[in-house]
């Protein structure tokens, strides 16, 4: 029984089309990673999986009770956070503006931020300045936020994207402990060499389209192309 | 120095301007935060320009309440111009220049053409500078005041944790089913509101300063947004206040004061954020 599903879905903006008969399923507990050149629709992709966007055709479906606003969202950093003020804990504590309709926060909304900001490994800089952190840090707070707002499905946009190759192991690390806890992943990634290392599913799209598990991927002419291209690098 | 303020205080109008100037600063100051980050400081510069259109149109129509007039089209421009922020064919801040400056001349125009006054140049430069308008308030006008400043307090109480999440990330609030485009028209109405009535207090055109300056000062020195938000509507109500006192006493003009007094505790905050790092 999958969790999300796609059928014949076209992705674009206004009436312009930039992927077709786009086909696949995700199920409860898999690593989905999404690869292709840049300009190809994964982002676009990614917002019409957070209802940010409609498609343009096709349909995306939810199984088992999830919505969209179910999901937690890592999107990549904006010009408005770069010298934002506000503490870790001010962030992390907004993720569970997801829960519920209330104005103010309750006892149990704080605790799950703390024991997410735990989990993270960013509870010591609760009270320290958002924009002083460093590139890596940033992102476990941004994580933390959007655990806060689910505890289902992660959808993470190029997630290590800026930073060094010791922080970005320890990212993709933490990311697959979440997996290994239960929770879906569906992540954005340049780096086909981390999908191939990490996910157990792939999708890829650009001129044409492979969807399948890692296995297969590695074996078709999208993945083998793509593959060895980031090889020789 | 202080009987001569004392003495001040005994006429109903002087107590009135520092009641109102005392508000207006707090407003305007709250929202300021929020403006600033989202990269919107101009829309209050533009926004201002647009009621001066509209008070030359309502002088001319010789209403009774010149709110009923100024109110509404500021609020409607303030609406367009953060509709225009997303994706039309004029970006935004050409919109916001272009609305600015067409509403500043035309209401020039029409007050030069159609006035009954005497003294035109003079109703101008009172309504650009607020050179004397907060000292001739009317009771209903402060009530007006009162009224529309304890609202604009009571929302952005109400709504600070969701006005700090759309601020902080639209798309992140978005995606998990919170309604940013409400909040966004809603910061928008207030804005205007908080213009509208802080015209009265330093004119037109040195509207922007009461909504930034607060804001950036403490940004200086403030790392969380609680403080941020804080310190700033005190930052704004200290300067409103040393900024009226100076200007009752020295006789200067009430609006340049006022952000006189904010320009050099802005250069203060900036000295102790350099100092603190």
């Amino acid at each position: 029984m999958p969790l999300i599903k796609a059928v014949d879905l076209s992705l674009g903006y206004d009436s312009h089309t930039i992927v077709e008969n786009l086909y696949f399923s995700v199920e409860a507990g898999e690593y989905l990673c999404i690869v292709g050149e840049n300009g190809s629709g994964k982002s676009t992709l990614l917002k019409t999986l957070l209802g940010l966007n409609s498609p343009v055709g096709g349909s995306i479906e939810f199984f088992e009770g999830l919505t969209n606003k179910e999901i937690g969202y890592l999107p990549q950093q904006t010009l408005v956070q770069r010298d934002f003020p506000a503490t870790v804990a001010e962030i992390v504590l907004s993720g569970n503006q997801a829960r519920h309709r209330r104005f103010f926060y309750s006892q149990e909304d704080r605790e799950l931020a703390g024991s997410n900001m735990k989990k993270m490994g960013i509870y010591d800089l609760k009270d320290r300045c958002y924009r002083e952190l460093s590139g890596g840090q940033q992102q476990r707070v941004l994580l933390a936020r959007a655990l806060c707002a689910t505890g289902r499905v992660l959808v993470l946009d190029e997630p290590v994207s800026g930073l060094d190759p010791k922080v970005t192991m320890q990212m993709y690390d933490l990311i697959l402990n979440l997996n290994k806890e239960g929770i879906t992943i569906i992540m954005i990634s340049h780096d086909v060499n981390a999908a191939i290392k990490y996910a157990d599913h792939i999708l890829h799209i650009g001129d044409s389209i492979f969807f399948g598990t890692k296995d297969e991927y590695l074996k078709s002419k999208e993945g083998s192309i793509f593959v060895s291209d980031s090889l020789d690098r | 120095m202080l009987d001569k303020i004392f003495l001040y205080m005994q006429y109903p109008f002087v107590r009135y301007a520092l009641i109102v100037g005392v508000l207006i600063a707090l407003c305007s100051s709250l929202l300021g935060v929020t403006l600033v980050l989202k990269r919107f400081s101009f829309i209050g510069d533009g926004l201002s320009h647009v009621a001066f259109g509209a008070m030359a149109i309502a002088t001319v129509l010789n209403l009774s309440n010149n709110m009923l007039i100024i109110m509404p089209v500021t609020i409607i421009c303030a609406v367009l111009l953060l509709r225009t922020g997303q994706n039309t064919k004029i970006k935004g801040d050409a919109a916001i220049a272009m609305i600015s400056v067409a509403a500043l001349a035309f209401g020039y125009l029409i007050m030069n053409v159609f006035s009954t006054s005497a003294n035109v140049s003079g109703d101008v430069c009172s309504t650009l500078f607020g050179s004397t308008s907060i000292l001739t308030l009317s009771k209903v006008e402060v009530y007006l005041c009162i009224i529309l400043s304890v609202a604009v307090v009571f929302i952005f109480v109400l709504f600070y944790n969701r006005i700090f999440a759309v601020t902080f990330d639209e798309n992140f609030s978005r995606a998990v089913g919170t309604n940013a485009d409400g909040y966004n028209l809603l910061v928008a109405v207030v804005i205007a509101i908080i213009i509208v009535l802080a015209m009265n207090l330093v004119g037109s055109l040195l509207i922007s300063a009461l909504v930034i300056f607060p804001a950036l000062s403490a940004m200086r020195i403030f790392k969380s947004f609680k403080s941020v938000t804080v310190f700033s509507a005190v930052f704004s109500v200290t300067c409103a206040l040393l900024g009226m006192m100076i200007s009752i006493l020295m006789g200067t003009p009430v609006g340049s004061t006022i952000v006189a007094v904010d320009v050099a505790a802005f250069a203060i905050c900036a000295l102790v954020g350099a100092v603190a790092k």
